[in-house]
């Protein structure tokens, strides 16, 4: 296992502020300069997600959709989307990038190269 | 030191064993000492050091000590005897504060120096104490050990109030001590449900009327702003929305942290925990660590079943017969005299999985198994928790449950059952005498007699013997005994509102009233839900009718509303918004026009078009524009036209009696009048309104909901019409003489509408299915019934007409405006 050299800031790990900015069961956005918009997701459970802040349909804004469990319905055509994996689900195909986080203390810490590079697309079963 | 010589030959200190050396005498440190002995009692030589100033006890019983219900002599785990015995140095009040890896020793604070050759850290986890001024006042405790509790226990004498911080299980565990010890407590909770991490919505609920019903007070979405104090000592809890809660003692039960802090400044690698491998061995091979303070596969602990197993394969590698350890999946039990809960696995649902929920609202019960891919991988007990363990073990072992699905919610006894595994033949084997209805006393006999005599259907079998037609907990047996009697003939009944429940939406709305249902999660307890917290569609509906049902007092769910009624706009295909100020009665004038031409270049907005309504509606706005938007728009007197709602949109007008040459009323006026009514309130779906000056009628109005149409002598008053996807002119409703009487006639009907028509359905759909004789009879049979539905309607729009705009621009909510920050990806690379 790789571990970080230095804190939270300029290492591994982007602090992007206390969990309590989020409402429990809605997201919040955050654009990456020169990159893609990010949308971070605190679910009922308060457990927290980053996805790219795109429906895989037609870009829809994800962070404005209704949050169930850990899945997201897009607020334009009602996609259901993974919180955890990016994924369609149901009948509908397509996978949203997402960006490994955790929370750490009541703050939640992204992790950076994916954060900056436009998340990545795998399976987020590491995801904390 | 006369044990035999070990046959390892390279000790570090002298000493002819090696010598093992353990900080933290806690629950993990101890227990890995019991395992190596149990191994090897020959092999080290141990020093144990422990910050508090005492012997091993179980902390996890430090809440039955709270409560009254234990001593500490009885939670002693390892009493001084067991160092004696085995020869261990126990070094207790003593913590230590610091590793030397380059000379292999530790340092207590008192200057006690140990060499090791092995080294354990066992520290535990600390708790989080939330950034806030007063934090530090006396008076505010942690519940982590016996000082905690003896504190807890002295301000307890004192009776006074308690202020619990945290809902979870340390923080309910201290209220429950605390109540118990006579105090008035008062729990805070940030999130929306206790024990959110352990219990979803439904089981969440359930506990918090059971702990209020027991005298405490728990407020859920408290968010603290700051511990008051008198004369050093705390007084009170204030919080954000301006609250302030008296207390005599406040406990900060918000969570814990793994404690690093040694571990880190030591150099060893730690992120949330101190980082391990699977034989518990830190970035240093010769320091190993376990308990809470580790994390190990990116997982850190809160719970001790874990660290048993830790210390199983510490203790094999301290002992050179490595067996590793894989992680754990956790279970959680409340330690709360009287309330059965359970918890294990994932719930959050996602990704292919399946709820199967079980409701019993006369026993409190609720169960909910989670299943995906055939496995168990989650569980969620409330009120009978008996199958608990099984579950449990399901999970684990990730047993193929296939075989037992359908049985499985049932629990053991039944799934495992020798019999068959349908769950018809559970029923099929009940007597005739049993009691099938406990709200209407129907006996098996009775029903299976009332199908065979035809009833055919479940909604046949409710109207004939009343079966299942109260609480409904007993429908699924109906339904079986609907199968076993008649096989495939088994009608479909009417439509159920989604497929959570069994109700339809007329059954809800009228139980809802019936029993006095007040909150989300207890008309889904009470009518047996078969989904856990409901879907998006009953969820609007549920939100809505109790919105209806209880005017002024039932808070509105913002997590139960599509985005535009949260957003108070309409989303666009590219995620801006459209904005549509309303425009009453379509009439406009120079200043408002000018505010709308302001924002449209202020904003930038790439369009503005005449709606269909009569209004302006203004696209393409940024989410975080809004509110500023909003507050132009005020300023020149404009509010929300709730064209995103399921309310009233619009009431369109023509220009009526005052300029057209035919106009036989004021029929502009009459419609401003309506909309100043009836704006604001929320409906089964959006309904519209036009007041036609005669009966050229070009306002339209024998397509709207409620539409006027001005003559000679009064007004014609038409309902349910429709210029949408299915084209349906107005029926004429009666037609009355005054102004007077349309506004109240257009009250009632609204309110017979709202109080009556199902989630989703317009006025059209709604007299189509009840037809135009019920809404009349329903509003004029009874000569006091018309006011009565008018008054209703205005004491519900008394607590909705305030432009939800306003709040907006004055910054409430203004975290769905906003970015959480913003990313620059150059400015944020490290110096080098
Ligand atoms: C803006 C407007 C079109 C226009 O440019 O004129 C419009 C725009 C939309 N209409 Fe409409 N309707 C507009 C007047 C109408 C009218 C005409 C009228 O009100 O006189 C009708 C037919 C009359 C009626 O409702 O009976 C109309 C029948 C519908 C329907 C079909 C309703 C039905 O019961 O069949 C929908 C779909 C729905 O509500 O489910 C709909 C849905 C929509 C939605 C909300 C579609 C959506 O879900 O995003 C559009 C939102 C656009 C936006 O973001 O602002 N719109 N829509 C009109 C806004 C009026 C206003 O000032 O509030
Ligand atoms: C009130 C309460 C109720 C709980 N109920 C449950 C339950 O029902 N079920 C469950 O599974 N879990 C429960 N837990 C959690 C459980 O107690 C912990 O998971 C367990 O105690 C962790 O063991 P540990 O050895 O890692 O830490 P601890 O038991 O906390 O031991 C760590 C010890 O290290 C000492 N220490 C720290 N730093 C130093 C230092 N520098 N030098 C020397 N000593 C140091 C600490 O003082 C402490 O005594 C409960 C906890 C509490 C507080
Ligand atoms: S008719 Fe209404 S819903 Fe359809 S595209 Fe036009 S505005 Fe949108
Ligand atoms: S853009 Fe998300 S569902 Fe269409």
């Amino acid at each position: 296992m790789t571990t970080p050299k230095s804190g939270p800031i300029t290492g591994k790990w982007l602090d992007i502020g206390p969990v309590t900015q989020i409402e429990p069961g809605s997201a919040r956005t955050l654009p990456v300069a020169g990159g893609e918009e990010i949308a971070v997701f605190r679910t009922m459970q308060s457990e927290c997600y980053a996805l790219i802040n795109k429906c895989p349909h037609k870009q829809g804004p994800l962070s404005q959709g209704l949050v169930h469990g850990s899945v997201v319905t897009c607020p334009l055509h009602n996609w259901n989307i993974s919180l955890k994996t990016g994924k369609a689900l149901g009948d509908d195909e397509g996978c949203v990038p997402t960006i490994p986080m955790r929370v750490d203390a009541g703050r939640m810490l992204l992790l950076r190269e994916a954060a900056i590079g436009g998340g990545i697309i795998a399976p987020a079963d590491e995801v904390a | 030191m006369n044990a035999p010589a070990s046959f390892d030959a390279q000790s570090g200190s002298g000493g002819e064993r090696e010598r093992l050396i353990v900080i933290g005498n806690g629950m993990a440190g101890c227990r890995a000492i019991e395992e190596v002995l149990e191994r090897d009692p020959e092999r080290y030589d141990i020093v144990i050091f422990g910050a508090e100033p005492r012997v091993n006890y179980n902390r996890i019983m430090l809440s039955p000590v709270l409560a009254g219900e234990k001593t500490f002599d009885e939670i002693v785990i390892n009493g001084q005897d067991w160092y004696d015995k085995n020869t261990i140095t126990l070094v207790s009040g003593d913590p230590v504060q610091k590793i030397d890896r380059d000379r292999k020793m530790v340092v207590s604070v008192s200057g006690h120096t140990e060499y090791y050759d092995r080294l354990l850290i066992a520290t535990g986890s600390d708790p989080f104490i939330i950034p806030v001024p007063g934090n530090d006042l006396s008076g505010v405790v942690t519940f982590r050990d016996l000082d905690d509790v003896d504190k807890m226990l002295a301000a307890a004498e004192g009776g006074g109030n308690a202020v619990v911080i945290g809902g979870g299980l340390l923080g309910l565990e201290a209220a429950h001590g605390l109540s118990l010890r006579g105090m008035n407590v008062t729990v805070l909770h940030l999130m929306p449900t206790l024990m959110e991490r352990q219990l979803d919505e439904a089981a969440g609920w359930l506990l918090k009327e059971e702990l209020e019903r027991r005298g405490q007070t728990i407020r859920i979405g408290a968010d603290t702003q700051a511990i008051l104090g008198k004369d050093g000592h705390v007084s009170g809890v204030q919080l954000k929305d301006g609250t302030e809660i008296e207390a005599d003692i406040v406990v900060m039960a918000v969570g814990i942290r793994p404690s690093t802090g040694l571990a880190s400044s030591a150099g060893l690698d730690t992120e949330r925990g101190i980082m391990v491998d699977d034989h518990m061995v830190t970035s240093d091979p010769a320091i190993m660590a376990v308990g809470e303070c580790v994390q190990h596969r990116g997982a850190c602990y809160g719970l001790v079943a874990p660290l048993w197993d830790m210390c199983r394969a510490l203790a094999d590698h301290l002992t050179d017969q490595p067996s590793g350890y894989e992680g754990s999946v956790t279970s959680t039990k409340l330690k709360v005299s009287g309330i059965d809960l359970f918890s294990a696995g994932d719930f959050s649902g996602s990704d292919g999985s399946e709820d199967i929920v079980m409701r019993d609202a006369s026993r409190g019960i609720y169960k909910r198994v989670v299943v995906q891919d055939n496995k168990l991988i989650g569980a969620v007990l409330y009120g009978d928790t008996a199958d608990g363990n099984w579950y449990f073990d399901l999970l684990k072992k990730g047993e193929d449950i296939s075989d037992i699905r359908e049985a499985l919610i049932f629990g053991q006894a039944f799934a495992s059952g020798s019999t068959s595994l349908d769950p018809n033949s559970a029923v099929a084997a009940m007597s005739d005498d049993t009691e099938i209805c406990g709200c209407n006393g129907v006996s098996k006999a009775k029903v299976v007699g009332t199908i065979l005599g035809g009833a055919t259907s479940l909604d046949a079998v409710r109207s004939s013997c009343k079966a299942s037609a109260s609480c409904g907990s007993c429908t699924g047996i109906v339904e079986s005994l609907l199968v076993l009697t008649l096989g495939d003939d088994v009608e479909e009944g009417a439509k159920t509102m989604c497929k959570c429940t069994g109700f339809g939406h007329g059954d809800v709305r009228k139980l809802i009233v019936e029993k006095g249902l007040r909150e989300i999660p207890q008309v889904m307890q009470e009518l047996h839900w078969t989904t856990p917290e409901g879907c998006s569609s009953c969820r609007p509906a549920l939100n809505y009718y109790l919105l209806c049902a209880y005017p002024g007092d039932y808070i509105d769910d913002q997590q139960s509303r599509f985005v535009n009624e949260r957003m108070h706009a309409n989303i666009q295909k590219d995620g801006t918004y459209s904005v549509v100020p309303r425009m009453w009665g379509g009439l406009t004038n120079p200043k408002e026009l000018r505010a709308i031409a302001d924002v449209v270049e202020k904003y930038d907005a790439p369009m503005v078009k005449v709606t269909g309504g009569q209004r302006l509606d203004i696209f393409g706005i940024k989410k975080d524009d809004l509110p500023a938007v909003w507050a132009d728009l005020n300023a020149a007197g404009m509010v929300s036209g709730h064209a995103y709602g399921k309310s009233l949109r619009t009431v369109k007008t023509c220009v009526g009696s005052e300029w057209c040459r035919f106009g036989t009323q004021d029929s502009t006026g009459l419609g401003v009048k309506l909309e100043h009514m009836t704006w604001g309130s929320w409906m089964p779906h959006k309904f519209k309104i036009a007041v036609s000056g005669c009966p050229r009628n070009c306002a339209e109005a024998t397509i709207k909901d409620f539409g006027i149409i001005c003559v000679d002598s009064g007004y014609e008053l038409q309902v349910g019409g429709n210029g949408g996807m299915k084209l349906r002119g107005t029926d004429l409703l009666c037609k009355v003489e005054t102004e007077q009487q349309v506004m109240e006639h257009c009250a009632a009907f609204v309110q017979l509408y709202r109080e009556e028509a199902y989630y989703l359905e317009r006025t059209a759909p709604w007299i189509e299915r009840v037809g135009l004789e019920y809404v009349q009879s329903k509003l004029f049979d009874d000569p006091d019934a018309l006011g009565e539905y008018a008054q209703r309607f205005y004491y519900s729009q008394s607590f909705c007409q305030d432009d939800p705009w306003a709040k907006r621009a004055d910054r409430e909510r203004a975290d769905l405006h906003s970015h959480i920050a913003e990313l620059r990806p150059l400015a944020l690379e490290p110096a080098q």
